[in-house]
């Protein structure tokens, strides 16, 4: 069976924890960490698996920090 | 011998832009030299030469267009008359902060303020001293003719062009209105795209593959890096007033007094020589052509040969301050000046350098 | 910190659907967290990768947030003195016609300083796109009223509210412009949701393309946050945007192909 898996890759040093990501995602995969990057700004991670790399996230990224990526995956 | 014509300054400007190969005229009426885009808007020459005639909203406008193609390569012109060259002073020292070529014409008329359409002197400190913000000089020229009104646009762009600075040829309302004789140069052709991008490699006229992308801008937020433009620049001027002064000298081999003069008084200069000299005055004439780089050492050979020197300008006393701190040393250098448009006429010049330079 | 749920078996070039386009420049946005700018330049360097326009493009950036827009742009680009972008896009396409020119104008410098350029430019039909980011205030120079401000909002110049008796009612710059012949495409969009970005995008597409026909001005209004200005945080300050700018600056085409749309009764929410 095939199922469409998504995944995002953050430029962790990019990303300004304005949030935008976390209101657009409709799997709540992203959130902000407590702790902060080189810039001191609490940054976006992925916290749960469910990603199906719709691209919301970083279609409304004002940094355009997220690159998506996503294929079909065969479970058995 | 090149085509001759009859011809009121304001349309040799004109025909002489369009024959150097402009790509571009973007201005707006102002009396006393509305005559300008009047002549580029009948000659149609978007249909001859491709090169564009845009009336602008505003002068402001016009300075910006001016920008927007200087900014791309292209070799763009405007015309004004005092008033709205005020209001393109902004413009300016932003075509000069971002080393930018272009030809603007001043026909000079009475001021301050909305001043008369008459001619008028008063803005050689706004030509030459910088009108607009910051540090950065106009080659400025100073046309005496008709003739000179058509010479000095091929000229003014090529200096334009050769220095990376906007030129400014300051005309008077006398001139831009008066007709003479004109021998018209051979028209240049415009440049083609390859040309253009060739002598201007720094324009911005879209990124290719094999070079970065171009900024043209006067903005640099790094104090050091806004230090080195200015360096840049002076080092510039200083070349311009190394190798591009001109100037012209009438009657000066045994002169005794010298009219200093420009524009329209040095045309009225020339003949008050003939009635001092029928006086046994041993007068000669010093005309500045270019007013920046102003000739600073020859006039001051001149001034340790002579024993006095009058300024004869269309202003309150302007030029005269440039001709003593290039004399430098403790001649006697007078002004003498109407206002208001109001045009000295030859022998109340002379009566001038009698009473004030030869009597005193 | 180690990166928990990678899928490192999905993470490969071929399966990339998204990335950040390369025609912004690798560097840090200076933009503040959130805000809209940075979406706008992003759409607009993706429109113009998408249709290869990057060697045919000349840009013209404002003074204001975006002064600094050429930096993340790769493309040929001019700085242009505060409201006058319109004065030097119109020389540009004039004599370079087969360019793609665009202006990129925040609210101060095309609604108060540079509207006369703008509705010159406008009514002359000239032949680029413009694009307008209206947030409503002053960024750049801390917060102050711009003509765009809407009644009773707060800035630094209008610190106990914007009172319409005194300091005037904000301009609709695109209704205005809209009603002259010379404009063939305006619209408002927004970029704060992913829908409301895919629009925008498809805007900025349809404006290039226009170019390509001489059609006249193509006027994209973007109503963006500025959370730094309404001193609120980004996602709060989008909210705000919803309930308060957007009911005054309603989303949607204003005039297609040179005609104007007609107001619909309702408005179709997403």
């Amino acid at each position: 069976m095939a199922k469409i898996k998504g995944d995002i890759v953050i430029n962790v040093e990019r990303c300004k924890g304005c949030e935008v990501c976390i209101a657009s995602c409709p799997f709540s995969v992203i959130a902000m960490t407590k702790e902060v990057n080189g810039k001191g700004y609490h940054y976006a991670v992925k916290v749960n698996d469910d990603c199906t790399g719709c691209m919301n996230c970083a279609v409304v990224c004002p940094d355009g920090v997220i690159t998506v990526y996503r294929a079909k995956v065969t479970t058995e | 011998m090149g085509e001759l014509r009859l011809m009121k300054g304001n349309e040799a400007v004109a025909e002489a832009a369009i024959r150097a190969g402009c790509d571009g005229y973007f201005g707006y009426p102002i009396t006393p030299q509305s005559e300008i885009m009047e002549y580029l808007m009948a000659m149609k020459p978007y249909e001859t030469t491709g090169m564009v005639v845009l009336q602008a909203e505003s002068e402001v406008a016009s300075i910006n267009m001016l920008y927007g193609g200087a900014g791309t390569g292209k070799m763009v012109m405007t015309s004004s008359s005092s008033p709205g060259i005020s209001l393109m002073q902004e413009g300016i020292s932003y075509m000069a902060g971002a080393e930018l070529p272009a030809l603007l014409v001043n026909v000079v008329r009475g001021g301050p303020g909305l001043g008369t359409i008459q001619p008028s002197q008063a803005d050689y400190f706004q030509a030459v001293k910088g009108g607009g913000h910051g540090d950065y000089k106009m080659i400025v020229l100073a046309p005496a003719s008709v003739q000179e009104m058509a010479d000095f646009a091929k000229l003014g762009f090529e200096l334009a062009f050769k220095y990376r600075t906007p030129v400014m040829i300051l005309s008077d309302g006398a001139i831009g209105q008066m007709m003479e004789k004109v021998e018209l140069f051979d028209p240049i052709p415009r440049r083609t795209e390859a040309e253009l991008i060739e002598q201007c490699p720094w324009a911005a006229t879209g990124k290719p593959k094999n070079r970065d992308h171009i900024i043209i801008t006067s903005l640099d937020l790094d104090p050091a890096g806004q230090e080195r433009v200015n360096l840049k620049l002076q080092a510039k001027y200083r070349q311009i007033e190394q190798d591009e002064v001109r100037y012209e000298m009438i009657s000066c081999e045994d002169a005794e007094y010298i009219f200093v003069a420009f524009g329209l008084s040095a045309r009225i200069c020339q003949k008050s020589i003939d009635l001092a000299r029928a006086k046994g005055i041993k007068v000669g004439l010093f005309r500045p052509i270019t007013l920046y780089p102003f000739p600073v050492i020859q006039i001051a050979e001149l001034a340790k040969k002579v024993k006095g020197m009058l300024v004869v300008e269309m202003n309150a006393g302007q030029m005269i301050e440039d001709v003593r701190l290039a004399a430098g040393c403790s001649l006697k250098i007078e002004h003498y000046g109407r206002f208001g448009g109001i045009i000295p006429a030859p022998d109340e010049v002379v009566r001038a350098m009698e009473k004030q330079i030869i009597g005193g | 910190m180690e990166e928990q749920f990678a899928k490192l078996d999905i993470r490969k070039d071929e399966n990339i659907v998204y990335k950040r386009t390369d025609l912004l420049v690798d560097r840090p946005l200076s933009y503040c967290p959130g805000c809209g700018h940075g979406v706008v330049h992003r759409l607009l360097m993706e429109t113009l990768e998408e249709m290869g326009l990057q060697d045919k493009t000349i840009g013209v950036s404002p003074v204001g947030c975006s002064v600094l827009a050429y930096d993340f742009m790769n493309i040929d680009m001019l700085g242009a003195a505060h409201g006058r972008a319109p004065a030097l896009a119109t020389a540009i396409k004039r004599m370079w016609p087969d360019r793609f020119v665009f202006t990129y104008q925040g609210d101060g410098d095309l609604a108060a300083i540079g509207t006369a350029e703008t509705i010159h430019a406008c009514n002359r039909g000239e032949h680029f796109t413009m694009i307008f980011i209206n947030n409503g205030i002053y960024g750049m120079t801390g917060g102050q009223m711009a003509p765009t401000t809407l009644p009773n909002m707060r800035s630094s110049t209008s610190p106990y509210g914007r009172d319409t008796s005194i300091m005037g009612f904000p301009l609709k710059m695109t209704e205005l412009v809209a009603q002259l012949p010379g404009t063939y495409y305006v619209t408002r969009q927004a970029v704060h949701t992913p829908s409301a970005v895919r629009k925008t995008k498809k805007a900025l597409r349809k404006a290039f393309e226009n170019q390509k026909n001489n059609t006249g001005i193509s006027f994209i209004e973007v109503v963006s946050n500025c959370n730094s200005g309404w001193k609120m945080p980004p996602v709060q300050s989008n909210k705000w945007m919803e309930e308060n700018m957007f009911p005054f600056y309603p989303l949607g085409d204003i005039k297609i192909d040179g005609v104007l749309v007609t107001p619909k009764a309702e408005t179709v929410k997403e």
